[in-house]
């Protein structure tokens, strides 16, 4: 089962593509570009759509998905967490 | 082998103008707010005639009201409208509405309220309806090239898996209408930001290249004045965030999915210009569902994609608007208002290429006559973008 998809294998983050992941659950995590899995761990509930965090990251790094630029850490987050509006801004507007 | 080729054919109606549309019906188009409850009667009386209200056309001025007039006009242009009847409440716009539609050769009369009351307007009007009604009834459709068939595209309720997979569904079918001499478009303006450059490099050339920034800045420029935050609570919406989204960055990078790999931006529209030769067109647009599908349907195009990862259940009264959705959970809760379900992605049960020939086929089927989720739901959102003000 994939229970998470990157874009590309530079990004920072990745989507829950089922329900129920919950803590501790161990994940697949699918590289859609290059067509290949990594495992890592949720460290918190993460509902279905919403980002994993792909590694620790600080306040005013750059999150990436897709490749680019997504925007900007907020507060820290680390690997396994639920990376969301609680961590991520905008950097336009 | 994809699905669709050179020879692919669909069964459409072939109006006075040469275009191609793949519904009939006979419109009563409102020139403005306080015609619609006549538009509505003439609707109620005479069966298979569509009332198309909306809130609008009192002391515009300038620019919004050009852009009334011609979202107006094109709705009735589009080749999915076999014939209009059209009520306004004075005789000088309506005429000038009448008349535009009129270039297209199809039938099409006006009514003004004024020195005359409803039940009259209603009267005469419903009369006209019934004629046309009955005549458009008697069309029958023709055998069309595939590349006759215009498409747009627009999500709504996107959330992370409208990027993962609804919307690179449709850039995988885009990429293979484009190379067929299809004419495509796609527009939300707002929701390329932080992907605008990607777009730019997709240009075919730097005349294109130099309007669509040009638009683009343009939209900015009215983000900026009008702004009193970050839009966090606009711009992604509530809808958005509630499905995984965070930025206007992460929503614009799965918003250009939608423009495949492989498709070149062939032109610049603005608000409800038509197209004037095949390709990609990028139009200047809102990236409220309803009005840039509206605007859509005002430049001609006959079948709408609409990616949707939270459900989005929009509909047009002109548009046949097709749903592909790839969020499993919203195809088994909302499973009524989705004709494509393109979730076997996500797993990898099934490839971007089967899954754009499954949106194709789908396509050719409601080109055909199949109603779409929306069109059997009775989903019929008419909404004109506004740009500033009444006088």
């Amino acid at each position: 089962m994939i229970h998470c998809i990157l874009h590309d294998a530079d990004d920072t983050v990745a989507v829950v593509v089922v329900e129920g992941v919950t803590r501790g659950t161990a994940m697949t995590g699918w590289v859609m570009d290059d067509d290949r899995t990594i495992e890592l761990e949720a460290r918190q509930d993460i509902p279905i759509g919403h980002k994993v965090a792909l590694r620790d990251m600080q306040p005013g790094d750059t999150v990436v998905k897709y490749g680019i630029d997504m925007g900007r850490v907020v507060a820290a987050v680390r690997k396994g967490e639920h990376a969301h509006v609680h961590n991520i801004k905008t950097k336009r507007w | 082998m994809t699905i669709v080729s050179k020879e692919t054919t669909f069964l459409g109606y072939r109006r006075e103008n040469g275009r191609v549309g793949v519904r009939s019906h006979v419109i009563v188009l409102p020139l403005d707010d306080l015609s619609n409850a006549a538009a509505e009667a003439v609707a109620h009386n005479i069966k298979g005639a569509l009332a198309i209200p909306h809130p609008y056309g009192r002391l515009q001025f300038g620019a919004d009201l050009e852009l009334h007039f011609r979202t107006l006009i094109g709705a009735g242009c589009n080749p999915n409208v076999a014939a209009a009847v059209v009520i306004g409440i004075e005789d000088g716009w309506t005429k000038k509405v009448v008349d535009g539609i009129a270039a297209t050769g199809k039938p099409v009369v006006g009514f003004g309220i004024e020195g005359h009351g409803d039940h009259d307007t209603i009267m005469r009007a419903s009369k006209a309806a019934r004629e046309y009604v009955q005549w458009a009834s008697e069309l029958q459709r023709e055998r069309c090239a595939i590349e006759e068939l215009w498409v747009s595209t627009k999500c709504g309720e996107s959330d992370t898996t409208s990027g993962c997979g609804a919307n690179p569904t449709v850039g995988n079918a885009f990429d293979k209408l484009h190379a067929l001499g299809s004419t495509l478009c796609f527009g939300e303006t707002t929701e390329l930001t932080g992907g605008e450059q990607i777009v730019a490099a997709r240009c075919a050339n730097d005349a294109v290249r130099e309007r669509f920034m040009f638009m683009f800045d343009r939209y900015q420029g009215v983000i900026e004045r009008h702004k009193t935050s970050d839009l966090s609570d606009s711009q992604p919406t509530k809808g958005n965030i509630a499905g995984g989204l965070t930025t206007i960055e992460e929503k614009a990078l799965g918003n250009i999915q939608k423009i495949g790999k492989t498709c070149t931006v062939d032109g610049v529209l603005d608000k409800a210009e038509v197209p004037t030769h095949p390709g990609l067109w990028f139009m200047d647009s809102s990236s409220a569902a309803a009005e840039m599908v509206t605007l859509c349907a005002a430049s001609g195009y006959a079948v709408h994609f609409f990616p949707t990862g939270q459900g989005n259940v929009i509909g047009n009264p002109i548009l046949p608007v097709i749903k592909i959705c790839a969020n499993p959970r919203t195809v088994r809760l909302m499973a009524e208002h989705i004709d494509v379900d393109t979730s076997g992605l996500l797993q990898r049960e099934i490839n971007l290429d089967q899954a754009g020939d499954l949106l194709l086929e789908c396509m050719v089927r409601t080109a055909n006559g199949r109603l779409t989720a929306a069109e059997a739901l009775g989903h019929r959102e008419f909404v004109l973008t506004r740009l500033y003000e009444s006088a």
